[in-house]
């Protein structure tokens, strides 16, 4: 690929990624009415989110432009939005969030200890972005009742909605909702943690900046916050100023992070969906039989987007002169059956070619002699 | 840490004697502990007793990854193509269908493709992979070349590999004829050949 051809998926994605984070920034303007509802407080995270808006929107854009993402994310919405299936879709599409997302069911299968790390850190996480996001955008403020100050009412975009006191049930489990997270956060790190730190399979190919930092991060975002709360809880402000940058640095760093680790899987996963559709769709669709033996192996639609996508990629597995065409027209037990087939034949090739010389040996020395 | 250097993959499919150590063994690998990696395919069953074992070739460009489209398969530095990364597959197939050498497997029930790593918790601290170290025929060998070369004197190991206008070159080496040595193996063209017979086993015997 020459230079300017890198350079356009370069330039695309740069100007998605400028677009979006000029909308949330509009967004971040009208929702906190002219950033009068701004918490100066959280400037240093505002800019963050900024930033990692940008980076994550530039690397979908980057990532959705290559050869597979993109067939499989055209292929996903055309047979999502299929005339006749949207409502069954509709349904299915909830079931599966439902099963795979809310719940994590398939990573459940692949182990107990994998699935509970996975959930309380994703639903911690959920809780905490729900929470933090629409505060440091202005999106959301409280303020007291003018006649009764102790009563609080929450305002979403500036519009007022529901009020409450300050000393209730509902208003301790609002206020310490950042709590909550962090406990099924920090519950899931540990689990995680020792099992990265206990088995032996996972130890040998995890690396540091992959599989470690993230849980540093959220372990030390998790754990900066709840010293916040007990410090204006039980310790007067203890120490809270430098708490409270200590927080920030943490919770920033994680929001630079987003774009470059593991977290961006986050928004990588929901492709599953469209995949998911994709294999419904070929699964009840026309099949691929092997031009070797005959037997179907896989969805014909799914082997005829793979050639496209291997030549866009620069491969060459066509077979010229021969009735196969392309060597995707043969089946994963026929490649694995003829790997060895060719190593026989190059032996058989090599036996011959001895026959033949010592054939030639005898016919020139019929009587042996030296 | 990287598998060292010195230390290489041979196989060598027609010493398979079909006992199915290998498949056993892989499934006791730490990476991928309870499921074995490994195919064990009989090559004609109707025509041959051949059986041969197949495992990733580790490709210096690999098909598998190049079409995942989650990006979930990475190629660490020493070569190993890993298998997929657990929080990006998406249980897509594709990378199941392009192999060429029809080696990932699409575990359905995880949502997960999982394939050889060589047995990464082993070779990357310079011990053999499960398979090469309870293989009776040596059909799956890890070790030095100086070792194969020494072990196999009619042989030589070729580490390219043919399919119609594609050459695929990996990490993992095949043995075929020292002396007439070729520049790769045309796997597509096999296509074209009968199925084994016997004879393919006296190489046991004789490389």
């Amino acid at each position: 690929m020459g230079g300017s051809e890198l350079s356009r998926p370069v330039v695309k994605s740069g100007l998605w990624a400028a677009v979006i984070t000029g909308l949330l920034a509009v967004l971040i303007v009208l929702g906190s009415r002219n950033l009068a509802h701004l918490d100066a407080a959280l400037i240093g995270y505002l800019f963050a989110s900024l930033f990692a808006t940008f980076g994550l929107t530039y690397r979908y854009a980057m990532w959705l432009q290559r050869p597979p993402t993109a067939m499989y994310w055209r292929r996903g919405w055309h047979v999502f939005f299929r005339s006749g299936h949207l409502w069954r879709n509709t349904a299915e599409w909830f079931r599966r969030i439902s099963r795979g997302f809310a719940l994590n069911l398939f990573i459940w299968k692949r182990g107990r200890s994998r699935w509970a790390a996975h959930w309380l850190i994703m639903w911690g996480c959920i809780l905490a972005s729900a929470i933090t996001f629409p505060l440091v955008f202005g999106w959301i403020h409280f303020e007291t009742l003018p006649d009764n100050l102790e009563w609080y009412r929450a305002y979403v975009f500036g519009l007022p909605t529901f009020a409450f006191p300050v000393d209730s049930i509902l208003g301790f489990i609002t206020f310490h909702g950042l709590v909550w997270a962090a406990f099924l956060v920090i519950g899931g790190v540990m689990i995680a943690m020792r099992r990265r730190m206990r088995e032996h399979g996972a130890a040998a190919v995890q690396e540091f900046g992959e599989d470690i930092l993230p849980l540093l991060l959220l372990f030390a975002i998790s754990v900066t916050g709840l010293m916040l709360t007990a410090s204006y809880t039980w310790m007067k402000g203890y120490a809270f100023d430098f708490l409270a940058i200590l927080h920030a640095i943490t919770v920033i760093f994680t929001l630079l992070y987003l774009p470059f680790g593991k977290f961006f899987h986050i928004f990588q996963r929901p492709a599953q969906l469209g995949v998911a559709f994709y294999k419904d769709v070929g699964a009840a669709g026309a099949q691929a039989a092997c031009r070797r033996c005959g037997e179907p192996f896989a969805s014909r639609m799914q082997v005829e987007d793979l050639i496209t996508v291997e030549r866009q990629l620069g491969y060459q597995y066509e077979l010229p002169n021969s009735a196969i065409e392309h060597y995707q027209w043969i089946c994963p037990r026929c490649r694995r059956s003829m790997l060895a087939v060719a190593q026989g034949t190059l032996w058989e090739s090599a036996r011959a070619e001895e026959s033949r010389a010592s054939a030639l040996t005898n016919a020139m020395d019929p009587a042996g002699f030296e | 840490m990287p598998v060292p250097e010195h230390l290489e993959f041979f196989i060598d499919p027609s010493r398979c004697i079909g006992c199915e150590s290998c498949v056993q063994a892989c499934s006791e690998c730490d990476t991928h502990r309870g499921h074995s990696m490994i195919h064990l395919e009989y090559v004609e069953r109707s025509r041959t007793t051949q059986t041969t074992p197949v495992i990733c070739m580790h490709c210096d460009s690999p098909t598998c990854a190049e079409v995942c489209p989650a990006d979930a398969i990475k190629r660490t530095e020493d070569g190993v193509v890993q298998s997929a990364r657990k929080p990006r597959c998406i249980a897509c197939s594709n990378c199941v269908l392009a192999c060429p050498f029809g080696v990932p497997k699409m575990k359905s029930d995880l949502e997960l493709m999982m394939k050889c790593d060589m047995c990464y918790d082993r070779s990357s601290v310079g011990k053999k992979p499960m398979c090469a170290s309870v293989c009776p025929s040596q059909a799956l060998f890890f070790g030095t070349r100086e070792e194969i070369e020494q072990l196999r004197k009619r042989s030589a190991a070729v580490n390219r590999f043919r399919f119609g206008n594609q050459t695929v070159t990996t990490k993992v080496n095949m043995m075929v004829p020292r002396d007439t040595r070729p520049e790769y193996v045309d796997v597509a063209a096999a296509m074209e050949e009968d199925s084994l017979g016997g004879d393919i086993m006296l190489n046991v015997l004789s490389t």
